[in-house]
């Protein structure tokens, strides 16, 4: 198989550390399969196998190739998958370790990157866009945004999500540290060796899947070792450690407060499509690592930054670094004749590695007058053309622009921005470009620093630590320090600082010996000038990503962007997945050449979290499906289940919705439908009896001196004479005195009440409880416990209540001994239960309440005993048509927070003379709260029977005036009563209360107005007998 | 993502355990009758909204259940202080400006993070 | 007058009774699993409530057991264990159809000192991590710190779980117990067999309850 691939060294050549040529495998590459090797990246295998154009561009649709070979990758940035459900988007090439019969796709150009339709035809309307083409294009009419949009993002081809569901599993780790070190390259595996000496707990992470960073590249010696070498043996070490977590393949992608760091661990994308079976369990694919940091080491290191010319963006243009990883971790050189441009030494030791592979350097075009430093030394003893004062100007290619087939090199005049000798063109299949490097700054930047701009490095550098960040230091190049002696210097310095802030003593660490060098000093120089000004030069791209020309800067800046902020909107320089990891320095250098500006007058973006794309699985981690929300059940859940209840979410919990039943009247065995279902439970507790799993409703144990005293504060009405076996109705404001919550509290003992709440307010009640008596009223003696899930609770309910529960219990259920709103304790069904006779139907009720371990016992009994008298369970939809008949109030559904209890036609409710100036009580003399035009609850009976009212609908007065109508209220609950054989509604109506036997009008969005007659809010028995009988 | 110190539980906790409970130090007026309605809307819907030092209230929801409050500075989101309900903050903005103040004159602080040693 | 009402939720005589997770079998992974998970459920948990230094002495001497002022502590002793959930409230575990005996002596030994004493036991339950991956199961599911050079054995807080909440307590060198409400139960569990199933993952039921742990002749007692 490596035949085909022409592209790599020999294995006797010594290089290619990180694959194994003895396990080769095969992958597909738009349809084609190549070969390559264990250990190869997706590019390096491409890269062996001769494939130069990996891409289309995003705005040009121009032929792009491998320019990097870690996540600053700008171009190959590819569709991974072999199947719908494995697709994965924006994957960078750099970044993917091969597998065998990986499958990938370019992520842009149709049918592929190498006959690209879009590009022939001219992607829209032509080749010719400038900056600001979307804005300026598509600006109007705003309607039709979303459809342009749409075409643009097929044309562009931003990758796609899979249409199936992801078969893998991903999961979340909560992780703490003393320190966690950010990049395993010389200044992280440093700062990893000195935090772990002194015990702490420290976890070191790095992107890559071997750990060494610019180590693995390096021609240096570390303490008489190959850098190499002394990598391999300071992973060793430090693996060896218990304090020690190492973490490869393991991207930190997020900085947030108090040292809170988000890392993306891709822990099986490297070998296949989907995770494979560990003994037939299954593997997270990847995991999302939640780290609470004391410390945090950023040891991201630098990237190269290429520099901006013409022709720059041709397959065959590549930053001087990668060349070297290429051919030192992967055997691959990728071409035969290299033009290396530079400002700075570092750059030629990828012309020493080019030919030390067997390469040919053409030339190195420097761009100092006098390059003088020892690397430039031994590239001259190596017979080496270096072309001092000089730049390639313009990389020309083939007809196709496939590939580069020379460097147009000239003298230059960097402070006049011009070319300044005769231009030589000179034969090569690539170009390699070094303008320095920039610190990565991005982590850094999430904290809220701003970096601020070091001359003498030529780069940004984080700036002072901000307050919510103490712990935080950079560390090597991420820092601006590049020579190894310094780079292990800082990582030590800032290790032993971090730790003798929290009193520990870090243990004395060697910093190793590394040679030293005389390094000449770099020249400042971003973009190349062409013999052409800008505009009229061919382009010279700043942000291959995002297509951004420095042409394109130049006009921005024209047009009168002045803000680098502005000017990267505008261009979309640094946009999306590529948060300017190549292209910013340059871009903001350029926005300074056109406005006659420096570099730090022009100041920095903003870098946001993510620093390389994290698929929505890590961040979802085992959130999902089943297990997206807790699902909360009752004791009696499982028997709904088995009774075919449709359940309704009620907040978390699973309530029981309708039973629908078979319709005895057909043969089809068809399921009643809801209104059926709800019809038949609404008469049957009217009329017989009918049970309701009530155990969801909050329950609070209240014990204390002064228990009675806090409700006295905490409701509207009186507790004051509440006697010990009874229960009352209460209600609760806010102190702006608007309705949050009801329930019926309970005289257990003097000093011992039970109160209940909504479903959906019991957390929040016992907060707001605990609220009022930590922070206002500390000396009442009271204590609040939850009991919600402690008791079950059984509403039976109906004329024939007490005759089924009488076959149940010793408890003397007679109406004159057994008062309603009353209480009484005795065995139910064999169970101790307290049994409350209190009534949410109007219809006689004993809502029976037991441990919710003999729930079941008792649930069950009742159905033994209760055929013979109609037994029949109902749900919540029932329970809502049968209290809105008799006019209760739903809080939350016919409140919302702007209803008083007088709103609520509730004054009964209020003790207006209790001696304490009760929670909401001086707010309902508020001038606000009296005025009487204030929506007020109130029912509504349609003139046609059979209208049932939507929830919401908006009420007028005249449904003749013009639109817009003036809106005096809505509807808030509304049902279809199977007892009134009529629609019937509550709503809240502007000065409603004054307004009984009025017609409203309710106008649909369909055309139809409904009328209706404004009533009381109480439809059925409202003398309140049926509950005594 | 906040790491807060609950003054009870005596250690740092996540956020995620915590809920805020908004502006510190609102003391509800003692006879409510007597006051104007502008007072009373004052209390109700009035808070403050400074850029640096604000005490906040805050409640250890998942835990503790205990009420207590934060000093935070808002343009930072560091946390200078926590302390019991009931107790007064011993960072202000006022102790702010004189720390900054002593600073520039070579006075160190001894202020830690939220009060406590880590 | 009675000033608290306490409740015998145990019926006499052998009734239907069901845990919170009583719709789960048990499960086993195969081979080599580093996690072992079961249900302790019907015990009785009651949550005590009251000044540290009204309750110090009673708890002494009605439990034998030395009450957790520290954050974050437990004591296990022979009548059950005694948690510190917050500077006033601790949550007592003991053996099922205790709690309403040890409540009521509770109540006399404080007298009319302010503090509460409510029965829980119907609404929560334990479960119990086993194994040498049971940390790594708690990491998934809990922002607090387990590390167990963090977290000895003794140990107990209430931190988030997942998307609920539960009490985490290390109570062996490799065992840790989980308190969670009975409503969200079924949730957890299911968590966990998911969070563990990396691992290889064995669930055991709870143990079928033994009928009647009644002691008392009367549910009805009213204490003064
Ligand atoms: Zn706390």
């Amino acid at each position: 198989m490596s035949s085909t691939q022409s592209f790599r060294l020999a294995s006797e050549s010594g290089v290619g550390s990180q694959i194994d040529c003895d396990k080769p495998l095969s992958f597909i590459f738009n349809g084609k399969s190549y070969p390559g090797y264990a250990g190869d990246t997706l590019a390096s295998a491409l890269l062996a196998n001769g494939v130069d154009v990996v891409n289309r561009s995003f705005k040009y649709s121009r032929p792009r190739g491998i320019v990097a070979a870690g996540a600053e990758e700008p171009n190959a940035i590819v569709q991974l998958g072999s199947s719908e459900a494995a697709q994965v988007p924006n994957v960078r090439a750099t970044q993917q370790t091969l597998f065998d019969g990986l499958t990938a796709r370019s992520t842009n150009g149709w049918p592929d990157a190498q006959r690209d339709m879009m590009g022939l035809i001219g992607k829209l309307g032509g080749p010719f866009m400038p900056v600001g083409f979307y804005y300026k294009t598509f600006k109007a009419p705003a309607s039709m945004w979303l459809t342009y949009e749409k075409y643009i993002r097929k044309a562009a081809g931003l990758g796609r999500a899979p249409t199936e569901s992801d078969p893998d599993i991903y999961d979340h780790m909560n992780r703490h540290c003393e320190v966690l070190v950010i990049g395993a390259g010389p200044a992280g595996l440093m700062a990893a060796l000195a935090a772990a000496s002194s015990g702490v707990r420290v976890i070191l992470c790095d992107e890559q899947p071997v750990f060494g960073g610019s180590l693995l590249d390096s021609a240096e010696t570390i303490d008489g070792m190959a850098a190499f070498d002394w990598a391999l043996d300071a992973v060793e070490r430090l693996a060896a450690l218990e304090n020690v977590t190492l973490l490869p393949r393991t991207t930190a992608n997020g900085y947030f407060d108090h040292n809170f760091v988000t890392l993306h661990e891709r822990r099986t994308e490297h070998l296949g499509d989907t995770a494979p079976t560990l003994d037939g369990r299954r593997q997270p694919r990847s995991r999302l690592h939640r780290i609470r940091a004391r410390h945090v080491v950023l040891a991201s290191g630098a990237h190269e930054r290429p520099l901006v010319y013409a022709g720059n963006d041709v397959p065959g243009n590549l930053v001087a670094g990668a060349l070297s990883t290429y051919i030192r971790r992967y055997a691959v050189r990728p071409g035969k004749r290299l033009v290396l441009s530079t400002t700075n030494d570092y750059a030629y030791r990828t012309a020493l590695d080019w030919q030390n592979a067997g390469g040919e350097v053409v030339a190195v075009a420097d761009a100092r007058a006098n390059p003088d430093g020892e690397l430039v030394e031994r590239a001259k003893a190596a017979g080496i053309r270096i072309i001092s004062g000089s730049a390639v100007v313009e990389a020309t290619s083939d007809r196709k622009g496939h590939r580069v087939n020379g460097a147009r090199v000239a003298a230059i005049d960097i402070e006049g921005f011009r070319v300044s000798g005769e231009v030589e063109l000179l034969n090569c299949d690539t170009v390699a470009t070094s303008g320095g490097y920039s610190p990565v700054v991005h982590l850094a930047a999430h904290t809220g620093v701003r970096p601020v701009w070091r001359d003498d490095i030529l780069g940004f550098v984080p700036g002072q630590t901000i307050a919510a960040f103490e712990g935080f230091g950079v560390v090597g190049a991420a820092a601006g320090v590049y020579a190894a002696a310094g780079v292990f210097e800082s990582a030590v310095t800032q290790v032993k600082r971090a730790l003798a802030s929290d009193g520990i003593d870090a243990e004395e660490v060697q910093i190793p010996i590394v040679e030293t060098f005389r390094e000449g000093a770099a020249v400042a120089m971003y973009q190349v000038p062409h013999d052409k000004p800008t505009m009229r030069a061919p382009k010279q791209f700043v942000d291959l990503q995002n297509d951004v020309t420095a042409a394109a800067i130049e006009l921005a800046t024209k047009e009168g962007f002045e803000s680098i902020e502005h000017v990267k909107r505008y261009t979309a320089m640094g946009f999306g997945t590529d948060q300017g990891k190549l292209g910013n320095i340059n871009g903001m250098a350029i926005t300074a050449r056109c406005l006659g500006q420096t570099i730090p007058q022009t100041g920095t973006t903003v870098f946001r979290p993510n620093y390389t794309p994290v698929n929505f699985g890590a961040i979802v981690g085992r959130h999902c499906r089943e297990l997206f929300d807790p699902e909360r059940y009752t004791a009696m859940h499982q028997w709904h289940v088995e009774h075919g209840a449709k359940f309704e979410d009620v907040g978390q919990w699973k309530r029981p919705w309708y039973y629908p039943q078979k319709r005895r009247e057909r043969a089809d065995g068809k399921l009643e439908s809801m209104h059926e279902a709800v019809v038949r439970e609404c008469r049957a507790v009217r009329e017989k009896v009918g049970v309701l799993d009530a155990s969801t409703l909050g329950k609070i144990d209240i014990q204390g001196p002064d228990a009675r005293e806090f409700l006295g504060r905490i409701y509207t009405n009186g507790w004051e004479k509440l006697a010990v076996g009874k229960a009352r109705y209460g209600l609760m404001c806010k102190d702006d005195g608007m309705v949050m919550d009801d329930g019926v509290t309970t005289c257990l003992a003097d000093n011992h009440f039970l109160m209940t709440t909504t479903t959906g307010g019991a957390a929040a009640i016992l907060e707001w409880l605990e609220l009022w008596h930590q922070t206002e009223w500390p000396e009442l003696e009271v204590y609040f416990t939850s009991v919600t899930d402690h008791w079950a609770t059984m509403t039976l309910t109906g004329p024939e209540a007490r005759n089924l529960l009488s076959e149940l219990t010793d408890i003397d259920l007679d109406r004159d001994s057994f008062k309603f709103m009353e209480w009484r304790e005795g065995i139910v069904a064999g169970v101790p239960a307290r049994v409350y006779r209190i009534s949410f139907t109007g219809e006689l009720s004993f809502e029976v309440n037991v441990q919710a371990n003999y729930a079941m016992q008792v649930w069950e009994a009742l159905f033994d005993h209760g055929e013979k008298y109609g037994l029949t369970p109902y749900g919540t939809e029932t329970m809502h048509v049968l209290r809105a008949e008799k006019g209760f109030i739903i809080v939350g559904q016919d409140t919302d927070g702007s209803m008083t209890p007088e709103d609520l036609g509730m004054h009964w409710c209020v003790g207006y003379n209790k001696p304490y100036s009760w929670i909401g009580k001086r707010a309902l003399t508020r001038s606000d709260t009296r005025r009487e035009d204030r929506k007020q609850l109130v029912g509504l009976k349609p003139l046609e029977a059979n209208v049932v009212l939507e929830e919401g609908a908006q009420i007028v007065l005249d449904p003749k005036q013009a639109i817009p109508m003036r809106m005096v209220g809505h509807v808030t609950s509304s049902y279809y009563s199977p007892t009134l054989e009529h629609g019937f509604a509550l709503a809240v109506v502007k000065g409603g209360h004054k307004r009984l036997g009025e017609k409203v009008y309710l106008p649909m969005p369909d055309g139809v107005t409904h009328v209706a007659e404004v009533v009381g809010s109480i439809f059925y028995d409202p003398k309140g007998q049926r509950q005594n009988i | 993502m906040f790491h807060i110190y609950c003054p009870y539980c005596a250690e740092y906790r996540e956020e995620e355990e915590f809920h805020p409970k908004g502006q510190a130090h609102i003391a509800r007026p003692a006879d409510p009758t007597a006051t104007s309605d502008d007072t009373w809307g004052e209390y109700l819907f009035f808070r403050d909204n400074p850029r640096g030092v604000h005490h906040e209230l805050w409640v250890h929801a998942v835990g503790c259940r205990k009420f207590f409050n934060i000093t935070r500075d808002t343009r930072s989101y560091a946390i200078l202080e926590t302390y019991r309900m009931g107790d007064q903050p011993s960072v202000t903005a006022e102790s702010m400006i004189l720390a900054e103040r002593d600073a520039e004159c070579g006075v160190t602080s001894t202020a830690t993070m939220q009060g406590v040693p880590s | 007058m009675p000033r608290f009402a306490y409740f015998d939720p145990h019926p006499a005589q052998a009734v239907t009774t069901q845990s919170p997770l009583h719709h789960f079998v048990a499960s086993a992974s195969g081979e080599g699993s580093a996690v072992a998970l079961r249900e302790h459920a019907f015990l009785d948990h009651l949550i005590l409530r009251g000044e540290p230094a009204v309750m110090i002495d009673v708890v002494q001497s009605v439990l034998g057991l030395t009450l957790p002022t520290e954050p974050q502590t437990l004591v296990l002793g022979d009548a059950g264990s005694l948690q510190w959930l917050s500077p006033d409230e601790w949550l007592l575990i003991v053996a099922a159809g205790d709690g309403f005996r040890l409540q009521r002596a509770l109540c006399e030994a404080l007298g009319k000192s302010h503090f509460s004493i409510v029965d829980v036991s119907g609404g929560q339950t334990v479960l119990e991590l086993h194994g040498e991956c049971a940390v790594a199961v708690l990491m998934k599911s809990t922002v607090y710190d387990v590390d167990p050079g963090r977290f000895p054995v003794g140990k107990g807080v209430t931190s988030v779980f997942a998307k609920a909440t539960a009490v985490i307590r290390r109570v062996g060198e490799e065992r840790w117990e989980l308190i969670v409400r009975r409503s969200f139960a079924d949730y957890c569990l299911r968590w966990l067999l998911d969070a563990g199933e990396e691992y290889g993952i064995d669930y055991q039921p709870a143990k079928a309850r033994v009928a009647s742990a009644r002691k008392s002749a009367s549910n009805m007692e009213a204490v003064s």
